[in-house]
């Protein structure tokens, strides 16, 4: 695990996450949260439900704001200054579990509007760069539809090209494919497979064991909103150290 | 035993035509109409009802009604109905108000330039939608402001009391519209807003002008307002109506719209904020759009409550259509039983006209917008 001393930035990690702490109410969310991620890393986070993963990782665009610690991404401290808030969101896209298209605009309106407005990039261009994702995703014939249109693993790659537009440096995805058909979860896990080996720093919170161990360089397991393990996909999956992750995967994995 | 299926498909079953009394107009009539014996004798119970209605003010209004005359006489005999010489008489009074009948011209350019702008800006496919809003939300207002008042370019002066009817009628309603929906906008975003006094303002604001009745206000603004203002400073009463209006509807406004913001899902502000989009771009281009397209109907609604409400102004002495027509009333030379009953029911077409044009134009408005989410 990271050294717990507070260090600057050495511009190698993508994410520094120092003694966390986060509180809903009077109910410890969070737990003295400790985690770098370096650029290019792949980091997945598993555990059960209600074991604060989402929480953790809606901190580090400041979805949800955390009480104690610090959370540096890509150099910048996330503080109650608005204009680091910006910085980061820029530079980090995220995926959702319910997609969150914005329903009453098409699917390539949805890509566009964040780089016109959020980074002025010239419509023609923004319109250009949708369409080479909208491809990468595997779905630029649907570019002029609405997202009500598509199906559920469509919509979730919409939702990936969406953020790609932005050219993020680090992509979070909470949950992504807990929302969907089984028969569409493979279509959108072999985007973020893509994503990975193009390498793009990513950390995922998922229930895809199969990605984990195809694509994470670390397994991260939370329960109880504490970092209970982390470790490399190989000995997390076949030899874990923590007992609780032991139950945890013997639960799953039946 | 064996392992053979209970059924498998060999040949497709055929596809038939619908049974003949199931299409067709007879079948249709029957279906809804008489379905049943008991909605059969409902059926022709209301329909009889309908009839008897439409039958009784068909007569009054076109039968037994008076068509030519110059006074009261004909429409004072025994058994006479509607008394259309009278609106006849008055018609020019109840558009134009007193406005002086050499000056009504400015009153026309006023009509025409406001149909000429509203329109285009209400039919989706028409072109400069941009300059079309800055020419009727902007320069139309200004024109409109110095045209009927005149004191310029030569123009004699028109003292607001003079200015009466529908032209007051539509000033007082459109302004209020205008006005009304981008405030009422701005007071819901108070009302969620973080920061505690533009949220207590708003609240204030809001629950204020709802828990008194719009006579209240105009009363307020007519009466109590000039005691608060140094001597000598009055403010127009056309003004101060106009003021009292739009505040009111957006204090309804405001609420309408907050229940558009509620229905948008939490997920739609936290994917613009993950794109970085500002407080006001997201409110602008994800929230609002969305917030508002669930609400139109309560939003015409207001607007069309808002359209009748402004007869309220009568009671500050404003001569509005209602009040204008109701003055026909006192004139010696058409008092007879049917020149009230006219008066009204022209009244009630003419907002009648006005409001249902508003809500067949949402019910496209709606519509259109529906149709960028088919599901």
């Amino acid at each position: 695990m990271a050294a717990s001393a507070r260090v600057k930035s050495d511009g190698k990690l993508a994410i520094e996450i120092r003694h966390v702490n986060k509180w809903f109410g009077p109910y410890h969310v969070l737990r003295d949260i400790n985690l770098t991620v370096s650029r290019g890393e792949r980091i997945v986070v598993c555990g059960p439900s209600g074991s604060g993963k989402s929480t953790l990782i809606r901190c580090i665009n400041r979805l949800e704001e955390h009480q104690k610690g610090d959370i540096i991404v890509d150099g910048v401290p996330l503080t109650n200054n608005l204009k680091n808030i910006d910085d980061v969101r820029r530079e980090v896209g995220m995926v959702f579990q319910h997609f969150n298209l914005f329903p009453h605009l098409t699917v390539l309106e949805n890509c566009t509007l964040a780089p016109i407005w959020v980074k002025k990039v010239p419509k023609k261009q923004a319109e250009e760069t949708a369409m080479k994702f909208l491809t990468r995703v595997k779905i630029p014939e649907q570019a002029l539809k609405y997202p009500g249109q598509l199906s559920g693993g469509q919509q979730q790659r919409v939702a990936i090209a969406r953020s790609l537009c932005m050219n993020p440096k680090i992509m979070l995805f909470d949950e992504p494919t807990s929302a969907l058909d089984p028969e569409m979860i493979k279509e959108v896990l072999d985007v973020m497979t893509g994503l990975a080996e193009d390498g793009m720093t990513m950390l995922c919170v998922t229930h895809e064991m199969g990605f984990a161990r195809q694509v994470a360089d670390r397994v991260v397991f939370m329960d109880g909103g504490q970092i209970v393990e982390i470790n490399s996909p190989k000995e997390f999956f076949s030899k874990p150290k923590s007992p609780r992750t032991r139950a945890f995967l013997e639960q799953i994995l039946h | 035993m064996s392992l053979t299926p209970d059924f498998v498909r060999t040949e497709d079953a055929q596809i038939l035509p619908a049974p003949k009394d199931e299409v067709g107009l007879w079948a249709m009539l029957r279906r809804r109409f008489f379905p049943s014996p008991l909605s059969s004798v409902v059926t022709i119970l209301l329909g009889a009802l309908l009839l008897l209605v439409v039958w009784t003010i068909g007569r009054w209004a076109l039968i037994d009604a008076v068509w030519t005359g110059s006074n009261r006489e004909v429409c004072s005999l025994p058994g006479a109905g509607a008394c259309w010489p009278f609106v006849q008489a008055r018609f020019m009074q109840w558009i134009y108000g007193f406005y002086p009948i050499g000056e009504r011209w400015r009153v026309n350019i006023v009509y025409v330039l406001g149909a000429l702008t509203l329109l285009p800006l209400l039919i989706p496919s028409a072109p400069f939608k941009v300059w079309n809003a800055v020419a009727f939300f902007l320069i139309y207002p200004v024109i409109t402001f110095f045209l009927l008042t005149g004191g310029v370019f030569g123009l004699e002066v028109v003292e607001t009391p003079q200015w009466g009817g529908l032209l007051v009628t539509l000033i007082l309603s459109v302004t209020g519209i205008v006005f009304s929906l981008p405030a009422g906008i701005l007071l819901a975003l108070g009302r969620q807003s973080r920061l505690p006094v533009i949220r207590w303002l708003s609240i204030a604001f809001i629950e204020t002008v709802r828990g008194v009745p719009l006579i209240t206000v105009l009363f307020m603004a007519s009466v109590m307002f000039p005691l608060f203002m140094p001597p000598g400073v009055n403010f127009d009463k056309l003004l101060k109506a106009l003021v009292g209006v739009a505040l009111f509807s957006a204090a309804y406004m405001a609420e309408e719209v907050r229940g558009g913001l509620q229905a948008v899902p939490k997920g739609q502000y936290e994917a613009a904020q993950s794109l970085g989009l500002s407080y006001w771009r997201m409110m602008a281009f994800i929230v609002m759009p969305q917030a508002l397209r669930i609400v139109i109907p309560g939003i015409v609604n207001n607007f069309i409550g808002l359209f009748k409400d402004t007869s309220l102004v009568t009671v500050i002495g404003i001569f509005d259509l209602l009040n204008m027509v109701q003055a026909g009333f006192n004139d010696a030379v058409w008092a007879s039983p049917q020149t009230g009953n006219t008066g009204y029911f022209s009244l009630a077409l003419i907002y009648w006209v006005f409001c249902f044009s508003m809500s067949r134009y949402a019910i496209y408005v709606e519509g259109r917008l529906d149709s960028g989410k088919k599901r």
